[in-house]
């Protein structure tokens, strides 16, 4: 019996494969990536001293713009369209320090460094600032210290967009994203192979039926559970944890609409190369896995090393996050949100592309052979799982 | 069912050949099937009977030849394995078949719920398929090729593995769809379900070994036949081989005869004797023209050494 089993596992090397490379991949991926520790935290100025500030503000923050003539709603305006994640805002009296509550680790990183940097002038900083004390999320860097002396006098902190510091008000938005994938990819990649494995995929391939005809045939059905399941995210995530959703519906849905045709894309791709579902289930996990934990859902972009982040802005679910977290928790408007919005369609067009030929290809590969006399030659299809055995040859004309 | 035949007469492959990597599956086969017959493509395992139907379905492309076969709207085909959706019940199975051939709701409900009421189908349409016994399966599989009235139904083993009375039920259903006026090409193991055929293909090895009407295959055997207790020995005994507990010899240079059917075909009524000759029929015809290629090989081969 087991001589039987390593004689199937040597046969079966995805699997093999699976077994053996993927958990040294992994150990290394997330190794990387598994950390909540922020280290840089972008931040911009406004108001008449924000060129002071420019030079005051020390790490972890780092100053990514200044704008002396606007004010608190520029600043406010930063925060939503993320274009940094602390803001701060200058003027006459004490200064107030904006954070961008729904990038929860990096709020949490700046909330505890300005408290730790106030503590050492015994003037802790005043607000909603969502924790109790400092150092709660870390020690900050002694430089922070320089901010208060800046402006002589502790900041008032306001917290935007996740006031307190939730972590249901971040994580819903993403797990809608989760569930998209997972209804998207996994599932979708299981209904095609099943068609393969019953044999009804030949059945397909010879009926009056265009490829397109049963590509859209198979996805539909998963399209419309994939956004039912959004739905129910969203509302019972609104409802029963009370995470706000203050943007439009109508961007969020087109978001939804895009990543979803990454995912089922990406499941069609992954039926299309599997001959079962075991193999479906095994490449599913391959591609679900880095999504759930290199998009930013549970540890920040920012966190992640440098040379695995670039994993991350391949990803589709790193877009749909900024998206979702954009539209929910920042109201925020789809022009900003334009980037994540042309990649998921560049995604979405580079994938579903792939995934309309691979199942054409299966469908119908041949050319349409030449008709004659009364029947017609008709269209050779042929199967992948033979494909490549036949090879092509010319078809005589009828007599 | 009116679908007009073919204005050449016939649907099938002309000089086809089909290779699977450096294996040749089918070598310049030619086949006929003609509107209203039943043809059937017999043939020992990877005799090349499927990849035969599948290119005649439009499953496979071929590396060279001719297919001549309808429009896939008005072709049927039953693939290896019933072709069915096992989580979808008997009428759901039938009603998918009927959307993808475009039959109205109200034809396809008639023909489906006649054809399954003949089958004994009919109190199993809330079934799911996956639920149903292998011959039942298979039954439903027939239906769902036919239920378009095909010009040219396609069935690669319809009846194997199946028990004798849903035998029956598959074969009257390919008759009716033959009766209809369609080509019906059906794949099968058994030698005396082919010939129940008009016209019968044997394969071997992905080659023409015979063809023809079954009669016509009979009557192009070559040599005498005669039974035997027991193996006879030396040279005699590679051309014999067992059936029905006794032992068929083939003679490929006795030019005794056979003995000469009766009117229905059955040969002589009595059981011959030791060594009697003995009327052949369709088995032992390809028996012997599937000896005679391996015993042709034999000699070619060793007087290459």
């Amino acid at each position: 019996m087991i001589v039987k089993e390593f004689r199937q596992l040597r046969r079966d090397r995805r699997t093999l494969a699976m077994m053996i490379v993927m958990p040294v991949i992994l150990l290394i991926v997330f190794g990387y990536a598994a950390s909540f520790d922020v280290t840089s935290i972008p931040t911009v100025a406004a108001g008449p001293q924000a060129g002071q500030a420019a030079h005051l503000v020390g790490k972890p923050f780092h100053l990514v713009g200044t704008q002396p003539s606007e004010g608190r709603a520029w600043a406010a305006q930063q925060l939503r369209d993320g274009h940094a994640a602390v803001a701060v805002v200058t003027g006459n009296g004490r200064p107030q320090v904006l954070i961008d509550g729904s990038q929860l680790f990096t709020a949490k990183t700046a909330i505890a460094a300005l408290s730790a940097a106030a503590a050492k002038g015994a003037n802790p900083p005043t607000g909603n600032t969502g924790l109790p004390s400092a150092g709660t999320a870390g020690q900050p860097p002694a430089d922070a210290a320089t901010g208060r002396a800046a402006f002589g006098a502790a900041p008032a902190v306001t917290v935007l967009y996740n006031p307190g510091l939730g972590t249901s008000d971040i994580m819903i938005p993403g797990l809608a994203g989760v569930v998209l994938v997972f209804v998207g990819t996994i599932i979708t990649s299981l209904g095609v192979v099943r068609e393969r494995q019953s044999g009804t995929l030949e059945q397909l391939a010879v009926m009056p039926l265009k490829p397109r005809d049963v590509f859209l045939g198979k996805i539909v059905p998963y399209f419309a559970v994939a956004a039912v399941d959004l739905a129910i995210v969203v509302g019972v995530g609104v409802s029963l944890f009370g995470v706000p959703f203050r943007g439009s519906l109508a961007v969020l849905a087109l978001g939804a609409l895009l990543f979803l045709f990454v995912t089922l894309g990406i499941g069609v791709l992954i039926s299309s190369v599997s001959e079962n579902q075991g193999q479906a289930i095994q490449l599913s996990f391959m591609v679900t896995l880095p999504q759930v934990l290199l998009s930013g859902l549970i540890f920040p972009l920012s966190s992640i090393a440098a040379g695995v982040r670039w994993i991350s802005y391949i990803l589709p679910l790193t877009y749909f996050n900024e998206i979702s977290r954009g539209v929910m928790l920042r109201a925020e408007p789809i022009g900003p949100l334009w980037q994540p919005f042309v990649f998921l369609a560049l995604l979405g067009a580079v994938v579903f592309t792939l995934a309309s030929l691979r199942f054409r290809a299966y469908l119908a590969p041949a050319a349409p052979r030449r008709s004659g006399g009364a029947g017609s030659t008709g269209t050779a299809r042929q199967p992948r799982s033979t494909r490549a055995a036949a090879s092509a040859g010319s078809a005589g004309s009828a007599p | 069912m009116t679908a007009p035949g073919p204005a050449n007469g016939w649907w099938g492959a002309d000089d086809l050949s089909v290779r699977f990597g450096g294996n040749i599956a089918l070598d310049h086969v030619s086949f006929r099937a003609e509107p209203g017959r039943v043809s059937a493509v017999v043939g020992g395992d990877g005799a090349g009977r499927t990849t035969l139907l599948r290119c005649l379905a439009g499953a496979l492309a071929p590396a060279s030849g001719l297919i001549r076969r309808p429009g896939a709207l008005v072709t049927g085909y039953l693939s290896a394995g019933s072709g069915t959706y096992p989580d979808l019940s008997v009428s759901e199975n039938l009603a998918f078949r009927a959307t993808a051939y475009q039959i109205p709701p109200a034809t396809a409900a008639e023909r489906g719920e006649e054809l399954l009421a003949r089958a004994g189908l009919d109190r199993a349409r809330d079934r799911l398929a996956g639920q149903l016994s292998g011959g039942m399966r298979q039954k439903l599989g027939v239906i769902a090729a036919m239920l378009h009235r095909p010009d040219l139904l396609v069935l690669d083993e319809p009846t194997t593995g199946v028990d004798p009375v849903s035998r029956s039920d598959l074969w009257w259903l390919i008759a009716r769809a033959a009766a209809g006026g369609a080509a019906v090409v059906l794949a099968t193991s058994y030698l005396d379900e082919a010939e129940r055929a008009h016209t019968v293909l044997v394969l071997d090895a992905g080659a023409e070994l015979a063809k023809g009407t079954p009669e016509e295959i009979v009557a192009a055997m070559p040599g005498t036949l005669t039974v035997a207790d027991t193996r006879p020995a030396g040279e005699a005994g590679r051309r014999a081989w067992r059936r029905e507990g006794r032992w068929r010899v083939w003679d490929p240079a006795d030019a005794r005869g056979n003995p000469s059917a009766d009117a229905s075909g059955n040969g002589p009524a009595d059981a011959p004797g030791n060594g009697q000759a003995v009327r052949p029929d369709l088995q032992d015809a390809v028996t012997v023209a599937a000896l005679a290629r391996e015993l042709a090989r034999a000699g070619a081969a060793e007087e290459s050494r």
